[in-house]
């Protein structure tokens, strides 16, 4: 199994670090991971991306024009982005923000709503981890427990209390995530 | 206790440097290299085995607290990035002609100039073709992932000691900056004052009771002694490629179609051999893990085997000229590179092959023997 995964938003939504859990639990199932970030002179609100692999087998490129899967944050990345996937792939975008929604009829795209989640349940800074769920949800590549175990080795142990909010933003993810269906419009005169 | 990490090539490798029970480290940060220097920092090696960690006030000064520790027989190393390795090219051909020992790290960005702050591989020249004045040579290796960049620390400080020369670690901006998994060695200690005497006391300046004194410097003004220094060089060099030559070769058994590439490149060609594979075309990968030496030889015997080769690196053409003059012209080599701190993707670098090499090569070839022939 090699699953290839482009992380892509703003500065400061958790893109890098949700690409290191994801990493991190991939290192708790025996896989090889690479993590391979964008370092330019991105800051909070500039655009920021990764690209996570997880591989039974040794990894060649950690950087990938072509990935399986692509979850997308904001509108810069969806134009840069969306091309990316692989035909048959997977496209996950939060729709917050979005002006030009996804156009391809060949690949499965979904809906999350991380933003406005985040928001309801009171806590801005577990969007990545929702997003995260509701890539697991369509794409189960790692266990919950070791989401968790993964959690755990990249969070500092002072952080660790915060670990069930984490689950249950994960868990929230899961449950909210969405098809998209491109709607066709009929233009009449 | 061996340790599995999932880090980042800086961080590894200045983990490794303090576990390869280095003494001194002397830096100034730089993009993409300020995480070595900064997860010393957080690290306190000097709590830890007694290393000392020293941000410089310039990168002009580090090299040269680098020659000072290297002088009294201790394990010293420095690193930087492309703008930073210049100003300390004066010290490095320094290190060379005293035969000190020292590792140099580069973890290469775009240039010419501040250039960029992304990856590059643009300082394969400055590394392998002298850099500094004079005639010397750096022993190069050139790690392709977070492992290597971890465990060429140990392996760059063996081949230091062993001929007196400076060593240097070429990276770039991709692999200092991506996160892979990682085992770390056990803490190694560091050498203890009596271990010290016993293996540097012939050349290093530590204290000269009982014995002659020793003198570290690289000023012969003599002739006849700075051209037998010259010659005390160059045999090292003639070693080194005996001896401590390393290159990797991948699917190259069968292959018709060759690509040479080192570090970044390396990786991301793997990916564009597979790519090929899939496709049909029998592509083989040669690996150069260290620059110089260079594996001349191997390229010399693959070149009866295929029927041309792609030099891919991040730069506008340079390890390409190595490459053919270690073929001899036995079969067309071109290069293929991005610059600018843009990174080739394996797509590209398959479709330049069959653009570059698969399909013009048998066109050359003919003109070449045609010229000939008028």
């Amino acid at each position: 199994m090699t699953e290839e995964i482009i992380i892509a938003g703003f500065g400061g939504q958790g893109v890098l670090s949700m690409g290191k859990i994801l990493a991190y639990s991939g290192i708790m199932q025996d896989q090889e991971v690479s993590w391979m970030p964008s370092y330019g002179p991105e800051m909070r609100g500039g655009t920021a991306n990764v690209t996570v692999i997880l591989s039974d087998e040794r990894i060649s490129s950690p950087y990938l024009k072509i990935v399986d899967t692509a979850i997308i944050l904001n509108q810069q990345s969806m134009d840069k982005f969306e091309e990316s996937v692989k035909p048959g792939g997977v496209l996950i975008y939060d729709p917050n923000g979005i002006t030009a929604h996804p156009t391809r009829t060949d690949i499965k795209i979904y809906q999350i709503e991380g933003t406005k989640l985040a928001s309801e349940m009171g806590n801005k800074k577990i969007f990545n981890m929702i997003i995260l769920g509701g890539y697991l949800k369509v794409k189960p590549v790692v266990k919950l427990e070791n989401v968790i175990e993964g959690l755990k080795k990249s969070i500092s142990e002072r952080y660790h209390n915060l670990i069930p909010l984490n689950v249950e933003a994960i868990t929230m993810g899961m449950n909210n995530i969405v098809p998209y269906k491109i709607e066709k419009h009929v233009f009449q005169n | 206790m061996s340790e599995l990490k999932l880090m980042k090539g800086n961080e590894a490798l200045a983990e490794a440097a303090i576990r390869a029970g280095v003494d001194g480290y002397f830096g100034y940060p730089i993009t993409p290299q300020t995480e070595i220097i900064e997860y010393l920092m957080t690290e306190r090696p000097e709590l830890r085995t007694g290393m000392v960690v020293l941000q410089a006030e310039s990168e002009i000064a580090a090299i040269n607290m680098v020659y000072g520790a290297a002088s009294t027989g201790k394990k010293a190393m420095t690193s930087s990035s492309s703008p930073g390795i210049s100003l300390k090219l004066e010290g490095i051909s320094y290190l060379a002609g005293a035969e000190l020992p020292a590792v140099i790290v580069n973890v290469v960005r775009g240039g010419p100039g501040l250039g960029t702050i992304q990856p590059s591989q643009a300082d394969y020249f400055q590394s392998v073709k002298g850099g500094g004045h004079g005639d010397y040579k750096l022993y190069v290796l050139a790690p392709a992932s977070v492992q290597e960049m971890a465990d060429f620390v140990e392996d760059a400080f063996d081949i230091a000691f062993k001929y007196l020369a400076p060593v240097l670690i070429l990276s770039d901006g991709l692999i200092g900056q991506m996160m892979e998994k990682v085992i770390l060695k056990p803490q190694k200690p560091r050498m203890t004052n009596e271990e010290l005497i016993e293996k540097n006391g012939s050349w290093a300046t530590t204290g000269k009771k009982g014995r002659e004194r020793n003198i570290i410097t690289s000023l012969d003004l003599q002739s006849e002694k700075m051209e037998a220094r010259v010659h005390r060089l160059m045999k090292k060099y003639e070693q080194m490629e005996k001896e401590d030559l390393r290159f990797e070769k991948i699917n190259c058994d069968d292959a018709e179609y060759l690509i040479v590439a080192y570090g970044s490149s390396a990786r991301i060609s793997q990916k564009a051999v597979e790519l090929a594979r899939a496709k049909g075309i029998k592509l083989g990968l040669l690996r150069p893990i260290t620059l110089f030496p260079f594996p001349k030889q191997a390229l010399f015997e693959l070149a009866d085997q295929v029927k041309g080769i792609l030099s891919v690196e991040l730069n506008a053409g340079q390890m390409v000229e190595d490459v053919r003059l270690s073929v001899e012209f036995k079969v067309p080599v071109e290069h293929f590179g991005r610059t600018g701190g843009i990174i080739h993707t394996p797509e590209e670098i398959l479709e330049a092959l069959e653009q570059k090499i698969i399909k013009n090569g048998s066109i050359r070839h003919h003109k070449t023997r045609k010229s000939s022939i008028l």
